[in-house]
């Protein structure tokens, strides 16, 4: 009966994060557009997008490889095992046990060496370009990423994203100078993992600071779909991930039953809203960086995160 | 189990006689190669049977040996370990040496004589047949690297190899001597039994380190590294990276962790643990920096060795803190690491002998293309840059999963100097992970994906069968590694207790490696399979919704026009280039760390030169040990030079000086 629980948690889990991923991007989209003083598209554009993507026949350059054609399953792939991990309304789903972080790094590390090879595939100036700075950008968030962890696993004693959760949730962790700082850096590494402002900006196509976009530029029909799909999909997992380890307020724990589901997913909903807004908010108040202040921005991350395990060491008298 | 290992060994050894017979025949070259072949799978075979079984507790005594005893051999755990690598390694290795047809053939001989070389030094239950072993192994490989001696550049290769070799010799005779001094006696059993302490253990500490860091590559003692690997054939590269590199960690571990007792302080871990971070970094750095796909690769076996070394550094630390559970963390993490890293290398190093073989050129910048023309290497390649860049769920990512694990525990050593250092390892560790991941796409990108760079590149033909299947064997491998690591792990649970003298399960279960406490986990398994089954769902739904077939049409390119009829492949120059692919990261680390420089040179208008820009980098250890230590040599030169302006005076007046001196001493002796 647990199991079944747990197994029927998990598929609601994986159907929530494929309905939310395009309503993330499409009301952060709308949000900035109000903010900026405009109408904006439909929450529902990005969906309509995908659609008509689909039905469109993809067209491969003259010399592209298998690379080009299998990176954009692989990839979304890459991206939905990793989000199936990621709680949202309940926890204690099927997969958890699975839910490790080091190996959510890694299955993002996949869904990134897609993109890249696929962005090489053809041998286009851009398509390399954009591989390079992608794959370089991680060298700097990968790192800081790896230091949050150590300040969970440090709090809560594992690194099962789960069991952070709970233990996060159930407090006795109080409010901790650790945890804000290792907030901002993970804010940071979600924001450059994304191709958001200020690191990169997911709305323009053609500038030569682009780094996201460049390696998609071959791309169409259902391939160009799967990527845009798994570029939001990635958006709302990073957003999931906040959410999960510094908000876990009214997630439904282990167990639990369809009205606390219920709870746990109108306060998912809430939070998630309040991030997109917070979101829009900060890419229309800053400008984007250029490309090679992109380390200093992420390098402050790694030390803020690095600050944030010292000073655990020093508070707790863990030494 | 012993006999068959001496006679495993002594068919090398006879292999190597008949090499010199058989270099001038036209089969000789398959003969000696498939005579390897079976005497690897062999040893693999019974490195595999003794750590079933049990290893054998016996020591065999052999009829020949040093002056006061014979020689031992044994197998024990550890040793059967590193024997099942290296059988795995040398009969890639080999079957790939039948593939790519005869060489030249001065380079049979060494060739059977180094695998007997790396046997012998794994099978050796005394300091002399270890010393004996590590000294074969080192001179047959050195013959190996200058086989090619016509160029320039290999005969410097071989000489820095040959040097950095005679150190590594130089600092690992005394480490064994203090330790026999103190102990009464060569063979293990009696080096057991009486650990070094005080002063003794730090210079067995630092001597064991300088001496298996050199022959490992690690940094700062890793400038023969990138030298040696490109200058060997293709073969010997992936046996020199994948095998003999691995032997010097053996031999480290065999020193520090079982030779010098389980009693050893915490603060032990620590060079390891730094040495390690420092190479792991500044190899994956490099390997984003070089050009040619063996230097590449050379590079990031700088950077797995640094982990290995990080991973064993670790085992030391927490075995020193009496935390037995996590030390059989990190001594899991550096074994599958091992094993991982060696067989995956390999496959890389028999792919770049593949290309260059089939497309006549190892510079990433005269590559392109080449996954149209050569499937099954493109294929093999991908899954070995694949688990280099330890993407989940293949071999590199199990052996990476461990050690970051063991990382992310370093808290628990209750002493904050100790954690401050494993939080920034932890650190440079996920860095440098980053970085071999964009170095390896860098690879893969530049040389299988994208137009042909060169007309040579364009012809370029796949490769033998025989090398096709020396290349599919370890990719196999290497998946089916990284499917079942726990399986691995539990393989290793008798070399785990050796290393670590804590009798506590193997951090792992048949699918799944876990944690120390077991509070988290890593499946590989389920993560291969549930990907499986995402793609199959995905594939179909997608399908259903979007059922119409690709079209081809020329490259979009921002709508760049089509390269002129001269061009058959293209403008070569709107490709991206190795040095372009590596811009991002030379600017944003290089220039730090490895010194990294770009000039621009822009002439004037109206000039008609052309614009250049050149881009360099140096190696850190070039400006700040090996010319310090040129100098120093050519200033000791100059010093002694001057003996020979000495008069007849002055020559007997030293003489007689000596004379005098030995004399007091003999009597200073005599007194104590």
């Amino acid at each position: 009966m647990a199991l079944l629980s747990a197994l029927a948690a998990q598929l609601l889990h994986i159907t929530l994060m494929l309905l939310a991923a395009p309503l993330v991007v499409g009301v952060t989209r709308w949000l900035k557009a109000r903010l900026m003083g405009r109408r904006g598209a439909s929450p529902l554009q990005p969906l309509r997008d995908w659609a008509k993507l689909l039905r469109k026949r993809p067209v491969l350059a003259e010399n592209a490889s298998v690379i080009s054609e299998a990176a954009p399953y692989a990839g979304f792939a890459a991206c939905l095992l990793a989000i199936a991990l990621v709680p949202s309304f309940a926890q204690g789903m099927a997969l958890a046990p699975l839910g490790d972080l080091v190996l959510l790094a890694g299955l993002l590390t996949v869904a990134r060496v897609a993109l890249a090879l696929a962005g090489m595939d053809v041998g286009t100036a851009f398509g390399g370009l954009g591989a390079a700075r992608e794959m370089s950008f991680a060298a700097f968030a990968e790192p800081a990423l790896l230091l949050c962890v150590l300040t969970f696993a440090i709090l809560a004693g594992t690194t099962n994203l789960d069991a952070v959760a709970v233990a996060m949730r159930d407090g006795g962790l109080g409010l901790r100078v650790s945890l804000a700082l290792a907030a901002v850096a993970m804010l940071a590494v979600a924001v450059a993992e994304n191709a958001r402002i200020p690191v990169d900006n997911p709305a323009t196509h053609l500038e030569l600071t682009m780094v996201h976009e460049a390696m998609l530029l071959e791309s169409s029909g259902r391939h160009l779909a799967l990527w845009e799909a798994q570029s939001a999909l990635r958006l709302t997992l990073w957003l999931a991930l906040l959410l999960a380890v510094f908000l876990p307020f009214g997630t439904a724990p282990a167990g639990s039953g369809p009205l606390a589901w219920v709870a746990g997913l109108l306060a998912w909903l809430l939070k998630m809203g309040a991030l997109c807004l917070a979101l829009a908010v900060f890419e229309s108040a800053v400008a984007k960086m250029r490309v090679f202040r992109v380390p200093e921005f992420l390098g402050a991350a790694l030390l803020l995160a690095l600050l944030a395990v010292a000073l655990l060491f020093v508070s707790t008298g863990l030494a | 189990m012993l006999t068959a290992l001496a006679l495993g060994i002594t068919v090398l050894v006879m292999l190597a006689i008949a090499a010199v017979p058989l270099g001038r025949h036209s089969h000789g070259g398959a003969i000696i190669h498939g005579g390897c072949l079976l005497a690897t799978l062999f040893l693999a075979g019974l490195a595999l049977a003794a750590l079933l079984a049990g290893p054998p507790e016996t020591v065999m005594a052999l009829p020949f040996g040093p002056p006061w005893g014979p020689a031992l051999l044994a197998l024990d755990g550890l040793s059967a370990w590193f024997l099942l690598l290296l059988g795995l390694i040398g009969a890639a290795a080999s079957l790939y040496a039948i593939g790519a047809g005869p060489g030249p053939a001065r380079a049979l001989p060494p060739y059977p004589l180094f695998l007997a070389g790396m046997a012998l030094t794994l099978a050796a239950a005394d300091a002399f047949l270890l010393l004996l072993g590590f000294e074969l192994m080192s001179l047959a490989s050195w013959a190996l690297v200058a086989q090619d001696h016509r160029e320039a550049e290999n005969r410097a290769a071989a000489r820095l190899y040959l040097i950095f070799a005679l150190l590594a010799g130089a600092c690992l005779v005394p480490a064994f001597g203090l330790l026999a001094g103190q102990a009464g006696g060569l063979d293990f059993a009696t080096l057991r039994a009486a650990p070094p302490d005080g002063w003794l253990a730090g210079a067995v500490l630092a001597l064991g380190l300088v001496g298996a860091g050199a022959k490992a590559g690690l940094v700062p003692l890793h400038a023969w590294l990138p030298l040696a690997h490109p200058a060997a054939p293709s073969h010997v590269s992936a046996l020199m990276s994948g095998a003999m590199t691995k032997i010097a960690l053996y031999v480290l571990a065999r020193l520090l962790l079982d030779l010098c007792g389980p009693a050893q302080p915490s603060w032990w871990g620590v060079p390891l643990l730094a040495v390690g971070a420092a190479s792991a970094l500044l190899g994956a750095l490099r390997a984003n920096m070089e050009d040619d796909i063996k230097t590449l690769l050379a590079c990031s076996t700088i950077e797995n060795l640094g982990f290995i070394t990080m991973a064993l550094g670790l085992a030391l630390a927490f075995r020193g803190a009496d935390l037995g559970p996590l030390a059989v963390l990190a001594a899991a993490a550096a074994l599958l690491h091992a094993l991982n890293h060696g067989v995956f290398k390999t496959l890389l190093f028999l792919a770049a002998g593949a290309i260059t073989h089939g497309a006549g050129s190892r510079r990433l910048d005269r590559l392109g293309g080449l996954i149209h023309v050569m499937p099954v290497t493109a294929l093999a390649a991908l899954v070995g840059v694949a688990a280099a860049a330890s993407l989940p769920p293949l071999s590199g990512f199990a052996g990476e999963w461990l050690l970051l694990q063991a990382l992310l525990a370093g808290w628990k050593v209750a002493d904050i100097a100790f954690q401050v250092v494993a939080a920034a390892a932890t650190a440079l560790a996920a860095m440098a992970a980053a970085l071999a991941a964009a170095a390896m796409v860098r690879l893969y990108g530049l040389v299988f994906l994208g137009r042909p760079r060169s007309p040579r590149g364009a012809g370029a033909r796949e490769v033998t069968a025989i090398e096709r299947w020396s290349l599919l064997l370890p990719a196999g491998l290497t998946v089916l590694f990284g499917l079942f690591p726990g399986l691995l792990v539990q393989l290793a649970a008798p070399v785990l207790q050796l290393l670590t003298s804590a009798a506590v399960r193997p951090p792992a279960s048949v699918l799944a490696l876990t944690t120390a406490e077991g509070a988290s986990a890593y499946y590989p398994l389920a993560v291969a399979l549930l990907l499986g089954l995402a793609l199959a769902a995905l594939v179909l739904l997608v399908r259903r919704r979007s059922p119409g077939a690709t079209q081809r049409g020329p490259v979009w390119n921002c709508g760049f026009i089509d390269p002129p009829a001269h061009l058959p492949f293209g403008d070569p120059l709107t490709q991206p280039t190795a040095g372009g692919i590596a811009q991002p990261l030379r600017r944003m680390l290089g220039g730090a760390l490895l010194a990294a420089r770009e000039q621009v040179e822009m002439p004037s208008p109206g000039d008609p030169r052309p614009a250049r820009y050149e881009a360099s980098f140096r190696d850190p250890s070039e400006p700040l040990l090996l010319a310090p230590l040129a100098r120093l040599r050519d200033d000791i030169t100059t010093q002694a030079e001057r003996l020979r302006a000495f008069t007849i005076r002055r020559n007997l007046s030293l003489g007689f000086g000596l004379l005098v001196g030995l004399l007091v001493l003999l009597a200073w002796l005599e007194a104590r």
